[in-house]
Order: C-alpha cells, then structure tokens, then sequence
C-alpha cells in the first residue's frame, strides 16, 4: 500500500554512524535488558501467560481508593521488581523513563514522584512500551546513563472511564473491540559494562515509527487504525536495515489484534515482504478466547506484559535469537475523536539479540 | 506521510472488510428482543400491580411505574449487574427506562472519585441529559405544531 | 385482573422497539447514546401524530416503558397543558408530566452513587 510504505529509493541515505537508512538508530554498544518486572490484574492472570507474571494482583483496586492510584501501584511495582531483579538499589538507577494513557500521563508521573528518580515521560499511547526502550537505549547507547529504568502500565477501567463510557455502563462492544490489558512492565537497561551484561538480551536497533493515519475513525477498531503504522515501521525497518523478515524469530507487534494482524501482513506484502512466517502479536497472548475479549488485547500494558513476562525469558535461553517487538500506539483523545477527527497511529521498533550466553533453563516454566 | 487521501482510505476499507468480523446483528437483535421484551413485560407486572393492586386508572399508574423500573435498573447498576445484562441485550437493556437509569446512575457511580459537585453532580447526565434535551426539544416542537394548529386547545 | 395476553404484547411491543433500536446501532452504526436520544424523539413525534396513545393502550409497559415512551409523557404533557393553561402550558407542560420520573432518578441515581461503588 502506497501510503504507508514510501519508496526506499527516494529518502536520502546520510546520517551518522548510528543513524542508519530512513529512521533506524543502531546501537553500537548493544545495551542489555538485565532484568524485567510484570505486574498483572486478575483477569490478566488467568490468561496463557498467568503463571509467568512476577505478581497477578487479587483484584484491580490493590486497596487504593480509585482505579488511577491503582494504575500507579502497579507501574511502581513493576519498575522497582526490576531494578530490584537487576541487582541495584533504587538509587544506583540513572534515570526513569514511562509512558502509560491516562491523560497528562497519570500513571507515570505519580510512580515517578514515588520512584524519585529523574524522570522522562513519554507518550505514544500503546506503544509507550518499545519508545520507553528506544529512549532508555539512546541515553545508555549514548553514554549519558549506565542504568535506565523503564516502565509502561494500562489499566482497563482507567482506560475506559477516559476514553469510553463508565465501567458500569450498559453497552455493547462490537466484535472488532479490543480489552485495555490491567498491568504494568519493567525493565532495567545497562551499558556493556555491567558484570553480567553477556547474559542479558541486547537490544541493537530502534526503529522510530512515522505517525500514519490512515482516516479510520472508529475508536472500537484501534488495530485498523494501527496497522498501517505498524507495517511501515517494520517495513522501513527491513529496509534500512537491509534485514529479511525471516532474518528474525520473531516479529511481534504490540496491540494490533486479529483483525490489525491481519492487515499489517497485507499491507507489509503489498510493499514485498511476507511477513507471514514471523509476525505474531501481543494482543494475542494476554487473554484466552473464552474470556471474550473479542479481538484481542490491547494498551501500554499489552506489550510490555508479554516481554516482561514471556519474551524476555526466551531472549535469555536462546529460545529466541533475534526478536522484533514493535509496540503500536493510536493517537487519539476523547476530545480529536468527538471532533471528528480519525485516530493515527504509530509504531516503535526494537531488535532485541539473545544474551550472549544463553541460560538455558531460564525459561524452564515458559 | 501526513494523512492517507480518501482514495487510499477506500482502498483499505476493501481490505478492512475482508479481515473484520461481521457484526452479528441478527443475533444482536434477538437478544434485544428477548432482554428488551422481558423488561417490559417486568414494568407490566409493576403496572398491572398499580392499576389492580392499588386501584389507580392506566393513566395514573404512568409514573410510578417509571419511578419503580428507575429504581430497578439503578440497583441493578449499583451491585454490578446491569452492564452485564447490557452487553448480552444490547438496545434491549439500554432503550427501557432501566437504561436511562443505567446511564444515569453509572456516570454517578464512576465519578464520585472526582468529587460530589464536579464529579456526581456534573457527571450524573452525561448520556441522560442528551436525552432529556432532544426528547423536549422535539416534544417543544411537537406541541407548538399543535398550538398552531388547534389554538391550544389541545 | 390482568390477561396474560396484557404481558405477551408488553413483550412483543417492548422487545420489538428494542429490536428496531439495536439494528439502528448495528446497521446505521450510530452510537448507543445517540440512538437513545432519536427514539426519544421519535417517540415525542409519533405521540404527536397520535400513533403512540393506541400503542400503549395496547401494548401497556410494552410502549411506556422503552424510552420513546418518555418522549411521548412529554408530548401529552404539553397538550394537557396547553389545554389547562393556552401558551404557558406549551412550556410547563413537558416537565410536569416527566417531574415524578426525572425526580426519582435524580434521587435514586444520588443514593445510588453515594452506596455503591463501580466494580470496573
């Protein structure tokens, strides 16, 4: 599809050693995810993934009077369970960086105001999750921090309060409706020094996702509305980094739903890569289908549960080699959408390599 | 790119459709049916307890019925039950008076943590004032047609 | 005493509204709330062009309970006033005819909120 996926041919080729083709950062030093941190609600819980969360919490209030505060507990959580997971004390951490949906970013603010670190907060909806990666990985890569703490949360009635109707609300969702993921990850990037860094997985590139919009408009269809942006970021990404599809395990978007996943892979083809063999996506793996979730799972939360929980762990046994995790976010608000605008969308990309010595066994329960 | 010209949006729609799930309207609409046939026949028997019971004329027993069915759906909402019969019946929950008090009380519900006066007060008709706004609206016209009309005399 | 055919058509009715109501969100693809606001408004037209007295004669709950029924209270509001009151019952009449209802789910909806928290 010719919106999306521009000619390679036409973009100028320049940039500095670590800017490579049109949007692709590579990150010469290889920084290491040393640890991880997954904090998931109930519902979450008894999904596929249930019993390789680090905490499933008993309900989705945690003892907090609203559901917001809730939302906070569990980023703390998540980011502290990994710096915690990592080795280091809270202060040892250079700096935070977090993303979530909540209007002014919620969330990450006021886990910031308890994590006391400096703090970088970013917005890009769903994707948080990879764009907090690709910061954390600039400022590592870049020698301005040897720790970099990230985190992204979502939580599904801070969500739809937000962004729907109240969660006591009568309605009916439509069969294309995705299910804002309860939960929070973490995770630790270190410079190469770390005394453990062979056995940590090593992100190498970023790809930084164009903001797509393709004019759908319906917020009850957001994998629509995200898998053009989706299928250029991965598209560009090959081609700027001259890499096959089949030259990862696994490429794994973050929100899209059946129905976005679908689409990613048509688009992705029509520009001449079958991603067909590789591509999986997040949103597939929080919930079973009985839950009835409809199409799949969605927010910050999505993405950052199945790497904090699943990925990262598969990184370290070698289980997988080379992995793309590409977060997708749709740009919207209450107010761009009573406005009649449509909802953009936009995705990060991060090619993460297996440790360097594989554990195996550490991915034993996976 | 900035965004996709209505050319490209067409294109995809084609594609969108292969992909996205039919909705179910058929099924949709019997389950609307059933939910929406069994609350009215629940406000009958309320109605009928009115007219009988109470010895009211038809007319009379109007309000009080409303009044018992709000009561109903507002109950419903409070101990988390009506959201679900929403997502089962659809229309069939949300077009009864019990849904009007779903959409009353639900907001209510979700933002006293924002307070009494900007989150209850202010919330509380956010679905519910829409329809109290156009349903006058258009009774205001609907009467003044007829005051044209007759002269007022109704 | 009530027949049992009283409740067979408040069903039919009842369900058969809901049903014309859910293909509008279905089909038209409106939202839920705006649907809710055009059978109000339906439902205050048809009062006026004398269709909607006959249905709830027939049909009871069937026809006053589903919201075009509230758009109909509203319209015989006015008309009673207007026939009370000429001009002014044009504006009074509507709410007085809706003023037991919209009372009680003001109070309700309040007492509700003030003991219940949502479960999410």
């Amino acid at each position: 599809m010719g919106v999306a996926v521009k000619d390679a041919a036409q973009e100028q080729v320049k940039p500095g050693a670590k800017h490579l083709g049109k949007q692709t950062l590579v990150f010469t030093t290889r920084p290491g995810v040393a640890a991880t941190g997954a904090i998931a609600g109930p519902m979450e819980g008894k999904g596929p993934l249930g019993s390789l969360y680090d905490e499933v919490t008993a309900d989705t209030i945690l003892g907090q009077k609203t559901w917001e505060q809730a939302e906070v507990k569990m980023l703390e959580k998540a980011v502290s369970l990994a710096v915690q997971k990592a080795g280091f004390q809270p202060g040892e951490i250079d700096f935070v960086v977090c993303g979530d949906l909540l209007n002014q970013l919620g969330a990450s603010s006021f886990a910031a105001r308890t994590l006391d670190r400096p703090h970088l907060g970013i917005y890009g909806a769903c994707s948080c999750w990879t764009e907090a990666m690709i910061v954390g990985s600039v400022m590592v890569d870049g020698g301005y921090a040897t720790r970099v703490a990230i985190g992204a949360s979502s939580h599904h009635d801070t969500a739809e309060r937000q962004f729907r109707y109240p969660t006591e609300f009568g309605g009916q969702r439509p069969p294309t409706a995705t299910w804002t993921t309860t939960g929070a990850g973490g995770a630790c990037i270190v410079d190469q020094s770390d005394p453990g860094i062979a056995g940590y997985p090593r992100i190498t590139h970023g790809t930084v996702g164009r903001v797509v919009d393709i004019g759908v408009k319906d917020p009850y269809d957001m994998g629509s509305a995200m898998a053009p942006a989706a299928a250029d970021t991965i598209v560009t990404h090959l081609r700027d980094t001259g890499r096959l599809p089949t030259d990862y395990d696994l490429i794994i978007t973050g929100d899209l739903g059946r129905v976005g996943k679908a689409l990613t892979m048509d688009l992705a083809a029509e520009s001449g890569f079958n991603l067909e063999p590789v591509l999986d996506d997040c949103g597939l793996h929080i919930y079973y289908d009985h839950q009835d979730v409809h199409c799949g799972a969605s927010g910050c939360a999505s993405s950052a549960l199945v790497y904090s929980s699943n990925l990262h762990r598969k990184l370290i046994s070698g289980e997988i080699r080379r992995l793309l995790l590409v977060a997708t976010g749709a740009l919207f608000s209450p107010t761009s959408y009573q406005q009649g605008e449509s909802i953009p969308g936009i995705a990060y990309a991060v090619a993460i390599e297996r440790a360097e010595q594989p554990q195996k066994g550490a991915s034993a329960n996976a | 790119m900035v965004k996709a010209s209505q050319q490209e949006l067409e294109k995809y729609k084609k594609l969108q459709k292969k992909y996205t799930p039919p909705r179910p309207w058929f099924r949709n609409a019997i389950q609307a049916f059933l939910i929406g046939g069994a609350i009215s026949m629940a406000g009958e028997a309320v109605r009928q307890f009115f007219i009988f019971g109470m010895g009211m004329s038809p007319k009379t027993a109007g309000p009080p019925t409303s009044s018992v069915m709000i009561f109903l759906g507002a109950l419903l909402t409070g101990i988390g039950i009506y959201d679900q019969i929403g997502r089962v019946g659809g229309m069939g929950a949300a077009l009864p008076i019990t849904g009007f008090s779903n959409s009353i009380v639900s907001p209510a519900m979700e933002f006293k943590r924002e307070g009494w006066v900007m989150g209850v007060g202010a919330r509380m008709f956010t679905v519910a004032g829409p329809v109290i706004v156009y349903g006058l609206l258009t009774a205001f016209a609907v009467g003044f047609v007829q005051f044209a009309l007759t002269g007022g005399k109704g | 005493m009530p027949s049992a055919s009283t409740f067979l058509y408040a069903f039919l009715i009842g369900g058969l509204l809901c049903v014309l109501a859910q293909l509008v969100v279905d089909v038209i693809k409106l939202t839920p709330a705006s649907t809710m606001v055009l059978f109000v408004s339906l439902g205050a037209i048809a009062s006026g062009i004398g269709l909607y007295e006959p249905l709830t004669k027939f049909a009871g709950a069937g026809a006053t309970v589903p919201l075009p029924g509230f758009g109909h209270v509203l319209v015989q509001g006015i008309s009673e006033g207007m026939s009370k009151k000429g001009f002014m019952g044009l504006f009074a009449g509507g709410l007085e005819a809706a003023a037991m209802a919209l009372t009680v789910a003001i109070i309700i909806g309040y007492l509700t909120s003030v003991l219940f928290n949502p479960k999410g």
